[in-house]
């Protein structure tokens, strides 16, 4: 058990120390340029006017879920190789992330919808998807809250994590047969964006990986001092039980 | 035909489990097993079927599936009746295993994880498909479609498939969990979802009489769906099982 703990103590404090305090403020630099840069250097849309601005936090939000859910799927797959327990903490970590950052990109997304399409929701495929993907992902969260800690959650959750994401392509396909309306940034030939408004679609692309980076390895430093915390009540359980 | 299967499980059963004829020895009998289970109680099947079958009556109230609903709403209602129905099946498939001491003995056997699914799984798609039988006839009175279209019965074959081998792995994991019976949708129907809706739009497509061309996309999808279902849930079940069983 006092091995365990030190490896709990050492993952703690084995983190690089230039992510711990040069994320944030990469993070913050970024997110106030790509604010400046879409709220107030961006040219204002000729049809949509202002609200096309929400354009560039949707977009990243919709982005920073999906690297969010490729994480999960990626430390999923090393949970099992390995099954070090710092692997399920990246895990949950980043499944947690991704849902508030899916939940942006559907609220952000109706919003607009409601301004330009005239309605809150239409069931369009990359809608459709997207809903999916928070879904499967608040599933996974809500499935690891009704399993006991310990490696059969781990286990549970990976398994899942890794079909959950496998999943995902293949829904899109199935769900696009369906007319689209949802417009298209990347196509075959490029991007078809105004390049004038390519600057803030990228900052804030960048601005929001960073972000979500940044939150990810947060919330991976709370995970593990919640397990320590788990860890050292049940020593101390342990020890009242002797000493009775 | 039990008495062939015996056979086959018994020889293979002198010797040490390796190829495939030996695998598929193994598999054979645990789906022999799952079968006599089956026939014996009768618990899952007829469950399911009384289950099925009041699904289909309250959605024939609301949705008036003999009038000008039916193209629209008969292919939903057939699924959503597979689905909830297959579930309630599906839930059954390591129930019994774990209450009655069955899953050390299929992980003392010695055989490859991952056959042990392959048995599992087949189990659970024979069940199915016995429900289905039961259930796509009633469906066609009901909803006065004809069945005997080549293309219905291949998009609901390759539905369950896929339908069936993720609900196995998940239902392998409900079964460990204190609250089992809200674990398996929880899990299952998000993954799913994508599936049933191909399955639907070719059900529909298919009751039209529509050529193969028309049916092509839904039948892609399904196929998609049952290859990568296939290939990615036996290596992961080994690692679901090591933890059922402790």
């Amino acid at each position: 058990m006092n091995i365990r703990l030190n490896a709990l103590a050492a993952s703690t404090t084995a983190d690089l120390p230039g992510l711990r305090f040069g994320l944030p403020v990469l993070a913050a630099a970024l997110l106030l340029a790509a604010l400046t840069e879409a709220l107030v250097i961006a040219p204002t849309e000729a049809a949509m006017g202002d609200i096309q601005r929400i354009f560039y936090f949707h977009v990243a939000a919709a982005w920073a879920a999906f690297l969010a859910f490729f994480i999960v799927f990626a430390a999923s797959v090393a949970y099992l190789r390995t099954k070090a327990t710092r692997w399920d903490v990246v895990a949950v970590s980043a499944a947690e992330t991704g849902v508030v950052f899916v939940s942006v990109a559907l609220v952000s997304g109706s919003i607009w919808a409601r301004s330009t399409w005239g309605t809150w929701w239409t069931w369009d495929p990359r809608l459709t998807t997207t809903f999916l993907l928070w879904l499967i992902y608040v599933s996974y969260l809500v499935m690891r809250s009704m399993v006991e800690e310990g490696p059969r959650r781990a286990t549970f959750a990976a398994v899942f994590g890794i079909i959950a994401f496998l999943d995902v392509p293949i829904a899109f396909m199935s769900i696009r047969w369906w007319r689209t309306m949802h417009p298209t940034v990347l196509t075959g030939s490029g991007f078809s964006v105004e390049p004038a408004m390519l600057p803030a679609l990228f900052l804030s692309l960048a601005a929001f990986s960073a972000f979500l980076l940044h939150l990810i390895l947060l919330r991976s430093a709370l995970e593990r001092s919640r397990q320590e915390v788990t860890e050292l009540r049940r020593r101390i359980g342990w020890m009242e039980e002797r000493r009775s | 035909m039990w008495e062939a299967l015996r056979k086959s499980t018994s020889v293979t059963q002198a010797q040490p489990a390796d190829g495939f004829l030996a695998s598929l020895g193994f598999a054979l009998a645990i789906v022999a097993k799952d079968v006599r289970v089956e026939l014996r109680s009768r618990e899952a099947l007829s469950g399911s079927l009384v289950f099925a079958l009041l699904t289909l009556v309250i959605f024939n109230f609301a949705f008036d599936l003999d009038g000008e609903m039916k193209e629209t709403a008969g292919p939903g209602v057939l699924w959503v009746a597979i689905v909830l129905a297959g579930m309630m099946g599906l839930g059954y498939v390591f129930a019994k295993e774990k209450a009655q001491g069955g899953l050390e003995g299929l992980l003392l056997a010695p055989m490859d994880r991952s056959v042990i699914f392959v048995g599992k799984a087949a189990g659970a798609l024979l069940l199915t498909s016995a429900l289905e039988l039961f259930l796509l006839p009633l469906f066609a009175v009901f909803a006065d479609a004809s069945l005997l279209s080549p293309g219905l019965i291949v998009i609901v074959i390759l539905g369950t498939l896929g339908f069936v081998t993720v609900g196995t792995l998940f239902s392998a994991m409900a079964v460990t969990t204190r609250s089992r019976e809200l674990m398996l949708p929880l899990l299952l129907l998000p993954v799913a979802i994508p599936l049933i809706i191909a399955a639907v739009e070719g059900t529909r497509i298919a009751l039209q009489g529509q050529s193969w061309g028309e049916l092509l996309p839904a039948l892609s999808v399904l196929a998609a769906f049952d290859a990568l279902f296939l290939t990615v849930c036996p290596p992961l079940f080994e690692y679901v099982i090591e933890e059922m069983a402790s």
